[in-house]
């Protein structure tokens, strides 16, 4: 197995820079998630450690060589786009038997690798089915085996699941995890889904506009994302944003948002006045009578465990998760308490975390 | 607005009893969700309602007037479909005035336009009126697919997957609006969909639907606490309710008859093992950001439980389990009402 470094690589089309410098290392056996939003360049960045796109610029190395150059078939990584496209015409058997086949492997020894193959996937008895007489998740298991069966030194992941209704898509991003437990292959996923990203990933690279915006295990970027469009890109639903006004100075352990004093952690760097904003997580509110910030509750949906209410504020509307067993009534007013050790500031100007006692120094891509 | 009694309503499809002997009343003002997977019969439903299936058993009345045989044009409903069809070549208000100007209304012009100024402020698409339909966000026009169906205040507003073709955020926001409109408007809303989101974030009551009959009804909190048999207990929670053969947990008292035993996650407790009875193995973690799911395995049966992020666990270990408020169900899938606790 291996492990894959990408040094300042770059992607231009014409004009337009699809990848800006980018530097990352996935060390051998690593589950690592590229996720944000469409057109953020996480493709473009895997289809250049794949060899299916030429950088601009930069490097990318494979257990140490240089593969930059090189052509797709040989790097020895395996892509797997959309799982689900099977040999209609073929059984489970030569349907994972048939990227051996086509490499030309003696007929005995791709007859052990398949059997070897389906071991792992726990689909020992389905290897003389029939796909069409398949359910989906035995599908996906069939396709995920032709993509292992080679056993390559990396595999390379594009929205495999994105075609899936939600409860199935969780049934199998627990089946992906377990396999890559089994097999423990460097694993690349590209994702616009965070669920599937936290899910499964040991670690993720949050990308926007063509940047690195954060790489770390899920729950460092949950906890001290590093930008508001990481804040915002992850959750659900996402931390909550209030804007205001202020200075910082270093050692100050609260802010004011126009009238109201707020505990927060102990703040590291200096500011003059300028917009800020203050990041609450949901689950991290309570209501109190006594809690200076106000509002008046526009919402509440129920969860089963959870509810999820809105409260409209001057600072715009926010969202609590509550027990749903505590009351609440659409209209009446209530006072929002946070959790003072849990809550991010923001540069609104420039989007980067301030630095504080519990948003230290964070990985920056 | 209006009620709506559905009395033993069955519609084949040639050998396919797509609907079976359902029974439904919606009060005037409700919002009433049926959930179901596709094909469990929920958009035959709604169009017998409609008037566009006849039922081959049973009757349909909206405010004690039966419409059984009444044709689709005369009940006064309004339907939003999945994909919002707008005419593209009409603008915002144009679009919204179009049932409005329907030659079997001659409505006036004023009224038209005072109704459609409405409608746009309530939906907060007051600044688009003048826009080509074709120029708005996803999230827009299937406020103004909505919009269509709200100036005409009908009798009542069958809704069939109204958002499922909007991304996940703009979903979360359309549901709280839409929630939010029906409440203002005392609207009496039908609304379907296999989300169940949707269904307990939006419902006065949730009707469990699958295979044409209905299994349950009741709010989401009566479905969610109190469900009537395995399917239904499946239904709602993310992750889903853990499952276990009652052979397996000996140590645990249960009413006889018991098969399985259900325990939502939340009532699956984990703690260090001291010794006590049930113990599971770890198997993973992950880490959602507010909470981690954490798999164990268990005599071969693997379960799911919520864990503080923060809380150091590791597949592998041993824990002890402790199960809160089970629900039991016999072998034919039904709740056994807990006699033992």
């Amino acid at each position: 197995m291996a492990q894959i470094r990408v040094e300042n690589l770059r992607k231009a089309f014409a004009q337009f820079v699809a990848v800006h410098e980018s530097n990352f290392t996935i060390e051998d056996g690593t589950f690592f998630a590229m996720l944000g939003p469409s057109g953020c360049g996480k493709t473009t960045t895997l289809r250049m450690i794949a060899g299916l796109e030429l950088p601009t610029g930069g490097r990318i190395l494979l257990d140490g060589a240089d593969v930059t150059y090189r052509r797709a078939a040989e790097r020895d990584i395996a892509f797997v786009f959309q799982l689900f496209a099977l040999y209609p015409h073929m059984n489970v058997e030569q349907n994972i038997g048939f990227p051996l086949k086509c490499q030309g492997v003696r007929r005995s020894e791709v007859r052990a690798r398949v059997r070897e193959t389906a071991r792992l996937l726990r689909i020992e008895h389905l290897l003389s089915s029939k796909t069409s007489k398949l359910s989906g998740g035995d599908r996906q298991r069939v396709a995920l085996g032709r993509a292992i069966i080679r056993r390559p030194k990396a595999f390379l992941m594009d929205e495999p699941l994105g075609a899936l209704d939600a409860e199935f898509r969780q049934l199998m991003c627990g089946e992906l995890r377990d396999l890559h437990n089994r097999i423990s292959a460097t694993t690349i996923y590209v994702t616009h889904d965070q669920l599937e990203a936290m899910s499964m990933a040991d670690r993720i690279a949050v990308m926007n506009a063509g940047k690195v915006e954060q790489i770390g295990t899920p729950q460092e970027i949950y906890d001290r994302p590093a930008s508001l469009f990481v804040a915002d890109f992850i959750g659900s639903p996402p931390m909550n944003f209030l804007r205001f006004e202020g200075g910082l100075r270093s050692g100050d352990r609260t802010i004011r948002i126009r009238d109201v004093s707020i505990a927060v952690p102990e703040i590291y760097e200096q500011r003059s006045i300028g917009p800020l904003v203050l990041g609450v997580r949901p689950e991290h509110i309570v209501f109190s009578d006594a809690a200076p910030v106000r509002g008046r509750v526009f919402g509440a949906e129920y969860l089963g465990t959870t509810q999820i209410v809105t409260v409209e504020t001057e600072e715009g509307r926010v969202k609590a998760r509550l027990p749903s067993s505590a009351p609440v009534r659409i209209g009446e007013m209530v006072g929002l308490a946070f959790r003072s050790d849990r809550l991010a500031l923001f540069d609104a100007q420039t989007g980067w975390a301030i630095q504080t006692a519990s948003h230290g120094s964070v990985g920056r891509g | 607005m209006a009620n709506v009694m559905l009395r033993h309503v069955t519609k084949r499809f040639g050998s396919i009893e797509a609907v079976r002997d359902l029974s439904l009343f919606i009060e005037d003002g409700e919002f009433v969700v049926l959930l179901g997977p596709s094909g469990a019969g929920k958009t035959t439903t709604l169009r017998l309602i409609t008037g566009l299936e006849r039922p081959d058993q049973g009757s349909i009345s909206i405010n004690g007037r039966d419409v059984t045989r009444d044709p689709p044009g005369t009940r006064d409903i309004a339907f939003v479909f999945q994909q919002y069809s707008l005419y593209p070549h009409l603008t915002v208000y144009d679009n919204l005035a179009f049932p409005l100007r329907s030659p079997a209304h001659r409505i006036p012009e004023p009224i038209i336009r005072k109704r459609v100024e409405q409608t746009a402020e309530l939906l907060h698409i007051s600044s688009k009126l003048g826009n080509r339909a074709t120029r708005l966000s996803g999230g827009e026009m299937q406020r103004v697919a909505i919009g269509r169906a709200l100036v005409r205040d009908p009798a009542i507003y069958l809704m069939d997957e109204p958002l499922s073709s909007l991304d996940a955020k703009l979903r979360a926001e359309l549901r709280l609006e839409l929630k939010r409109i029906q409440v203002e408007l005392g609207a009496t809303i039908l609304y379907v969909t296999h989300d169940q989101v949707e269904a307990m974030t939006m419902a006065s009551r949730i009707g469990v639907i699958k295979d044409g009959t209905l299994l349950q009804l009741g709010t989401p909190r009566e479905i969610y606490e109190n469900p009537g048999d395995r399917y239904v207990a499946s239904r709602l929670g993310t992750p889903q309710i853990n499952f276990l053969p009652a052979k397996l947990i000996p140590e645990v008292t249960m009413p006889s008859g018991t098969d399985t035993i259900g325990i939502r996650t939340e009532h699956l407790r984990i703690a260090a093992v001291n010794g006590g009875g049930i113990v599971g193995r770890v198997h993973r973690v992950e880490h959602l950001g507010d909470q981690n799911h954490v798999y164990l395995e268990y005599r071969g049966q693997m379960l799911v439980t919520l864990a503080d992020p923060h809380r150091p666990l590791e597949a592998g270990q041993d824990v002890e389990l402790q199960l809160v408020h089970p629900l039991y169900f016999d072998a034919a899938g039904r709740r056994i009402a807990a006699t033992v606790h």
